[in-house]
């Protein structure tokens, strides 16, 4: 059957819950760290813990854990319990979790993990809750538990004609013994009616007609307005500021400097200004003058960045990362075609269109906060380190995100808001401006990468060698700046040889959607696709024969579980959907294709773009083929998703965030553009290979492979190579 | 200073300063949150509300330019959710996080109320302004198509019923 990614120990607690219904809990161990979790941040366990409540009434309740960021977790993991305790979809009332690890296990939105992290325990806990039922209502009937049988939320007797609902057997269901659950029978997918069926958001009702869903619509009794300003140079402490005069305008109760700490994704040094309304608190900082004591980042630049890189990649490597073969001897055999490319990606911000905000209330030497955290475990973390208490003496409710993107993994608001609170003694919602977002953003890291590559007379790729110029210091990288040794084509090609080099950064960095392999598969598929030109080949083919050679064996620890079968299954796939090399394109227009193995995903992309004479693109289409194993599990958010990624990821391609005297040049969306719906690609097929394996995750693999796409695309429309972004740096823009 | 508002049909009096922009008396005057802060300068749409049934930016609408208008916001577009846009929507599931969909919808409708039956350019044309941080573009197009046609389908079944009587 399915191949199992996970395998844990577990057990289950049951009680009675208030009210005569069952409560029922799920306790896992702590399994595995996943390979693919937010590099450059702090080790993620994956615990998991549900909780089921059926009342009396049949109405059953289920808590979805984990944060919800627009990825429809607060669908899936419900859908998946209630199909096992099969109920019908339109009994189940979802509920949000609040943060409590000890409670629900693993609370966390990042690296595409809880579909792999969750699929087996949610099952089980649906399954074991059916048992427990099943048991209850044998005993009511006196006959064998093998006699009965289960539909949508009721225990049927088909010899006596009898049945029953689950509501009216919870009590009873709560005091049977719990199974163990690697015992409990799990359905045949062919009997599925809730996985693998389209069902819309919990929520959708609720967007669609204003309510106050989202974290910036929380407001407490009492609670008071705070804007925090931060130092344009990341990290300088305030010298100097005009607290008096601000203290003086219209609703400011409280004006206060924070010394602040020097960990760029916590508590920075700034100024507090606090007032009856938000309106009055960001009127009063307007007048705010500060004077930014001297701070070493200053002297860094984007320019500075890249001729240090342009110096560095010329030399030796710092670090090496991987050695196979020998590439020089391949770039110099007779007949080799050496192809070469120094490629860039910039800083870009993540920018969720709901800005950061949270509520802190400090009172009594507790701390209760409510907010739109990817990672709450980290923010009660950081809360009780920064504010010096213990974490017992913080509750945290996980409210609904605008977005998160790998934006809300860092806590660096949560703890300005707990702090400001705490010094004023009352409620407080902090809500930063777009402006303090984009100046204030864990950015995704700029990158260098310096290629040489062969061929020979055959067209085959016989040689590839990166020097990675990324950020950080010794050993240490700046966080999400980070890459392993094996990246493909690590593996699949006789001499490879691969190392990195590193530039000192002061500017916050962290993981954007899809870390690491969304600026990656630019490079590398880009490179890829100049190689198999230089081959003489198809590109489609090209890439199909590369992913037939596996030269090497993956290490025993250390591989990444990429499968190459897998891989051309989707290239295969998705290069006869899209019509590849069976169409005559008009002048101007050409079709590229990229593959990527993300966050345990596999997925190829191929697109159709135009370029005109004044270097305007069009993404005419885009075809998406994926394979994230045997279940889309919910197939009506999954498309959205899919979609989603390829228009942020096409995003990705005109954006950048340039450093000047070491702070942000850019403020707003007027200079960091988010795709537009009359630039976005008017088609976005999505097909699926729905292959033997256990369920991944979906947030961030369809992303990648999109960028290099288009890149290649467009060098078959125009024959301009993009080896740098954004697009704009070489005079294009979207039509 | 005092300013009176004609919000969803309600006639209400705030006192706040002129230049305040109309969002922020929505959201935190009125406690109207369905109207989303997104830029601050018009860029994004997340703001979008109807004042004399235009579609406008409430992030920069001074409160003193709309006083006295008709002010439309998502909570008030169809009393119980059944506008077309918003059956749409559901049915069509078309948001990922949702923050920008009020936005959106409120700009659909303003485009809807003067051109019933739009094209693919008209909607892209009308849309532009509205960022969708989560791209779902595609939906959204389709979405404004599908209310289109249910909005055809309503008053072609009242014309019926008209008729039949």
């Amino acid at each position: 059957m399915t191949k199992n990614l996970i395998t844990r120990r577990s057990f289950m607690q049951v009680s009675a819950a208030a009210g005569g219904g069952m409560l029922i809990a799920l306790h896992l161990d702590p399994a595995e760290l996943l390979a693919q979790g937010p590099p450059g941040g702090p080790a993620v366990r994956y615990d998991a813990m549900a909780f089921v409540k059926i009342a009396p009434d049949g109405l059953v309740t289920i808590t979805s854990k984990n944060p919800e960021i627009g990825q429809g977790i607060k669908n899936m993991l419900p859908m998946i319990i209630a199909d096992e305790l099969d109920v019908d979809w339109s009994s189940v009332k979802v509920v949000q979790a609040d943060v409590d690890q000890s409670k629900y296990g693993a609370q966390v939105a990042g690296g595409s993990t809880a579909t792999p992290t969750n699929w087996d325990p949610m099952r089980q806990v649906g399954s074991a809750i059916r048992q427990m039922v099943l048991a209850a209502a044998a005993d009511k009937w006196s006959v064998p538990v093998t006699e009965l049988t289960t539909s949508s939320g009721r225990v049927m007797h088909a010899s006596s004609k009898r049945s029953v609902g689950y509501g009216e057997l919870a009590t009873a269901a709560a005091a049977k013994p719990v199974p163990t659950l690697s015992m409990v029978p799990l359905k045949d997918p062919k009997d599925y009616k809730i996985i693998g069926k389209p069902m819309r958001g919990v929520d959708t009702a609720a967007i669609t007609t204003g309510k106050p869903v989202f974290s910036i619509d929380f407001t407490v009794p009492g609670m008071l307005w705070a804007v925090y300003q931060k130092s344009p140079v990341f990290g300088a402490k305030v010298a100097s500021s005009n607290l008096d005069q601000i203290k003086t305008m219209p609703g400011v109760k409280h004006a206060f400097v924070v010394e602040g700490t020097t960990n760029l994704q916590g508590l920075m040094p700034g100024v507090a200004i606090v007032a009856d309304s938000w309106y009055q608190a960001n009127q009063a900082r307007k007048a705010l003058k500060v004077v930014w004591a001297e701070h070493p980042t200053s002297a860094q630049t984007s320019e500075s960045y890249q001729l240090k890189a342009d110096s560095l990649g010329k030399g030796a490597y710092a670090t090496k990362l991987r050695t196979d073969g020998d590439v020089e001897k391949a770039f110099a055999a007779p007949g080799a075609k050496v192809v070469e490319g120094a490629y860039m990606y910039p800083f870009i911000p993540h920018a969720p269109l709901e800005p950061q905000n949270c509520v802190a209330s400090w009172q009594n030497g507790k701390l209760e906060l409510w907010a739109p955290s990817q990672t709450p475990a980290a923010g009660l973390a950081i809360c009780a380190q920064t504010l010096g208490i213990q974490q017992s003496d913080i509750t945290m409710h996980l409210m609904k995100t605008g977005g998160g993107f790998g934006r809300r993994l860092t806590n660096d608001y949560v703890v300005e808001s707990a702090w400001i609170s705490k010094q004023i003694n009352a409620p407080v919602k902090l809500l930063w401006t777009r402006e303090d977002d984009m100046g204030h953003d864990m950015f995704r890291p700029a990158g260098f990468h310096y290629l040489k590559g062969a061929v020979d007379s055959s067209g085959k790729l016989t040689a590839w060698r990166n020097h990675f110029v990324t950020f950080g210091e010794g050993e240490r990288y700046a966080p999400s700046a980070n890459i392993a040794g094996i990246q493909f084509p690590a593996l699949f090609v006789e001499n490879f040889d691969f190392g990195d080099s590193k530039i000192p950064l002061g500017v916050p960095t962290g993981a954007l959607r899809a870390p690491g392999s969304h600026a990656f598969s630019f490079v590398f598929q880009s490179f890829i696709d100049e190689l198999a030109h230089a081959a003489g080949k198809d590109p489609v083919q090209f890439r199909l024969d590369l992913l037939a050679n596996k030269v090497y064996q993956a290490p025993e620890r250390g591989g990444d579980g990429f499968d190459a079968a897998r891989m051309a299954a989707v290239v295969k796939m998705i290069a006869e959907k899209s019509g590849w090399g069976t169409k005559k394109l008009p002048q101007g227009t050409g079709m590229g294709i990229a593959f990527q193995y993300s966050h345990r995903g596999y997925f190829a992309e191929v697109a159709e773009v135009s370029v005109d004479s004044n270097k305007r693109i069009k993404v005419n289409k885009v075809w998406v083929g994926g394979d994230i194993g045997s279940q889309i599990i919910n197939p009506m958010h999954a498309e959205n998703l899919v979609q989603g990624g390829v228009i942020e990821g096409i995003s990705h391609m005109m954006q950048e965030i340039t450093v000047k005297g070491g702070q942000v040049e850019q403020s707003n969306f007027h200079q960091v553009p988010i795709l537009r719906m009359a630039q976005a690609p008017p088609v976005i097929e999505v097909h699926w290979i729905k292959s033997n394996n256990s369920p991944t995750g979906l947030g961030e693999p369809s992303l990648p492979p999109i960028l290099p796409a288009v890149a290649n695309a467009i060098f078959a429309a125009s024959g301009t190579r993009v080896r740098s972004l954004p697009l704009s740096k070489h005079g294009f823009r979207w039509a | 200073m005092p300013f009176t508002l004609n919000v969803n049909g309600k006639t209400t009096t705030v006192d706040v300063p002129g230049d305040m922009p109309l969002l922020w008396v929505l959201r935190d005057v009125m406690n109207l949150k369905g109207t989303k802060f997104g830029c601050g300068i018009g860029q994004c749409g997340a703001c979008t509300v109807h004042v004399r049934g235009r579609a406008q930016r409430a992030c920069q609408t001074p409160v003193s330019a709309a006083a006295g208008a008709a002010i439309t916001t998502i909570e008030g577009l169809s009393p119980d959710g059944s506008h077309p846009l918003q059956q749409a929507w559901q049915e069509l599931d078309v948001p990922q996080c949702g923050y920008c969909q009020a936005g959106q919808i409120m700009t659909a409708a303003a485009l809807l109320s003067t051109k019933p039956r739009p094209t693919d350019a008209d909607i892209n044309t009308a849309m532009t302004g509205n960022l969708c941080r989560c791209g779902t573009y595609t939906r959204i197009r389709e979405a404004v198509h599908r209310a289109a046609s249910l909005g055809t389908n309503r008053s072609t079944s009242t014309a019926q019923g008209a008729g039949a009587e």
